[in-house]
């Protein structure tokens, strides 16, 4: 967690002075009215008005890479217009240890994403094919899982089982919500448990990786999806590159931990691109719809 | 399950060195001391052996029982080869293989926790240490049989709870249990390892406090000054709450304790938990 927010720190002070007057952090919404503001890619750090980015998905024209995009905008971009229908947006965590500060930042953190913690996720349909969809939302706490991340995943899934419908989780993740101490880790046990429920159900259980997913979400149930693809480019273990280099005490060859490696390394079935996410998910689920003959999410 | 309440009352970190300290009796002296003829078995059958875990089969008052945990080695030559009790995935994939086997033979698990995490390295997350932690903690929530945790020492990160998804998690009194190690903790979120003392007052990680949070269901007392200083009387306080464990699943189903410790981790550390509403 401690070197992506370096990480994120380095790149958005680079970029800063790469365009000093008014560029934005590349991660933030768009807001209406302002399509012609420019934005810089973190990778390439070539600069592209708002609408640009808009149109090419948040993947950089020039270089391909994946910018990281709020839980709604992958909502839009992956689930059939106007089906989304969100459930249980108001879970909310507490402070379990009290730790100094901790409310206060989690309610600007509200207040700034209006989301109440970061997984968001609800109803929605993929080529008309029902699915339970959640995302980690990295504009969240970088998406790290604290308490009320564990419980609204429960309650998701929970949710498809009920309905009998496919869980497709978008994972991006910093890992465990420090500022939580062990509730946090025991996280990791919670999702898990909930996954090996939905096993039991006979589910299907897709897992799409994106940039970046480490740590508590890497080891829980983020790696446990009977299907899983990657965002090309994606940052993918347990143990951050930060911290494996001060244990081996060398420098870490090009790409290690990204998509292409962990599809080499046999830790992932697919890379997909952005732009042909959709297609891939939807191909997926008709290939199981001998699973869910005759489902529907109508109430 | 209370703890005896001790006069002496140690600071968090004081706890953490207590917890830490190589003196203090390790899997090896646990198992020779409380399991009776025990068989050590080897290896993931899959890619390799991993020391930093052990396990085997022994008789626990008379009966047989998987024994798991970590091992980190009593001196520099026994840290290196078992790597200092930090797992890889083959050590996660051992321990899931032994516990798989107990309860096809109706065998209870009892695992030992003293980790200071999963190990951080190229050939781990080459090899799937994510899925491997992942894949026990499913595992482990659904098993067929009875499980008992203990964290004799250091319960550190993912690495640690990878063994302890458990029907009863008991803590010895000076053991300690936690996200990251306090130094960590400290360096990420304070940008200052040197305020670990601090970190882990904060972290609510000594065993009472997580008694007090739900999070363990009981604390083994140690002799004072730790177990180190009397092991074979701490030991007996061991074996007392193994003992007193089994007694509690015996006769419960391997369904029904699958079923029950499923929902007792679809609920733990929970925002809706007694004491826990948003403040
Ligand atoms: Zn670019």
């Amino acid at each position: 967690m401690a070197e992506l927010f370096e990480e994120r720190k380095k790149t958005f002070f680079n970029f800063r002075s790469f365009r000093r007057e008014k560029a934005k952090k590349a991660e933030g919404l768009p807001k209406p009215g302002d399509e012609k503001e420019e934005v810089a890619c973190k990778a390439c750090h070539k600069v592209f008005g708002r609408g640009e980015w808009k149109e090419n998905l948040y993947v950089c024209p020039s270089c391909g890479f994946h910018m990281p995009i709020s839980g709604k905008i992958r909502m839009g971009i992956t689930l059939d217009e106007g089906s989304f229908q969100e459930l249980y947006p108001d879970v909310k965590g507490g402070d379990p240890i009290h730790f100094p500060g901790y409310p206060e930042k989690t309610g600007k953190a509200r207040e700034k994403t209006g989301l109440s913690d970061s997984l968001y996720g609800g109803l929605g349909t993929i080529d008309s094919f029902p699915v339970l969809a959640a995302v980690l939302d990295s504009t969240f706490f970088m998406g790290s899982m604290g308490e009320a991340v564990g419980d609204k995943f429960v309650l998701l899934v929970e949710e498809a089982i009920k309905r009998h419908l496919p869980l497709l989780v978008f994972a991006s993740s910093g890992g465990a919500r420090m500022q939580e101490g062990l509730f946090s880790l025991m996280q990791m046990a919670k999702t898990a448990a909930a996954i090996g429920k939905f096993r039991e159900s006979g589910g299907l259980y897709l897992v799409v990786f994106t940039n970046p997913t480490t740590g508590g979400v890497s080891a829980s149930f983020a790696s446990l999806g009977d299907i899983a693809l990657a965002e090309p480019g994606a940052l993918i273990g347990f143990a951050g590159p930060r911290v494996i280099r001060q244990t081996i005490g060398e420098e870490l060859p090009e790409g290690f931990q990204r998509s292409q490696f962990q599809l080499e390394h046999g830790q992932i079935d697919k890379i997909v691109e952005r732009k042909d996410m959709k297609g891939v998910l939807s191909q997926v689920l008709r290939l199981h719809g001998n699973v869910y003959e005759g489902t529907d999410t109508k109430e | 399950m209370k703890a005896q309440t001790q006069k002496n009352e140690l600071k968090a970190y004081e706890r953490v060195l207590l917890a830490r300290d190589k003196e203090r009796p390790n899997i090896v002296q646990y198992i020779s001391c409380l399991f009776d003829s025990f068989l050590e078995l080897s290896g993931d059958r899959i890619a390799k052996e991993d020391a930093s875990v052990l396990g085997g089969i022994g008789f626990f008052e008379g009966r047989p029982v998987t024994v798991i945990g970590h091992h980190k080695g009593k001196d520099l030559e026994e840290n290196l080869s078992c790597n200092f009790g930090m797992p890889g995935p083959e050590g996660f994939r051992k321990s899931l293989r032994l516990m798989k086997q107990a309860e096809k033979f109706h065998r209870p698990v009892i695992t030992l926790l003293d980790t200071s995490g999963a190990y951080p390295g190229m050939e781990a997350e080459s090899n799937g240490q994510s899925t491997a932690i992942a894949e026990n903690l499913l595992e482990m929530g659904r098993l067929k049989t009875p499980v008992v945790a203990i964290v004799t020492g250091e319960g550190c990160s993912g690495g640690a709870l990878a063994l302890g998804v458990a029907d009863k998690v008991w803590m010895l009194e000076n053991a300690v249990y936690s996200v990251l190690s306090p130094e960590g903790f400290a360096s990420i979120l304070w940008k200052d390892a040197g305020r670990k003392e601090e970190a882990a007052e904060r972290m609510r990680m000594t065993a009472r406090e997580l008694l007090e949070d739900g999070l363990v269901d009981g604390v083994i007392p140690e002799p004072e000054g730790g177990i180190q200083k009397d092991p074979q009387k701490g030991m007996e306080e061991v074996r007392k709450a193994i003992r007193q464990s089994l007694e509690e699943l015996d006769g419960i189903p391997g369904e029904e304790l699958a079923r029950r410790r499923q929902e007792k981790y679809l609920h733990i550390a929970s925002c809706s938990a007694p004491g826990q509403e948003e403040a």
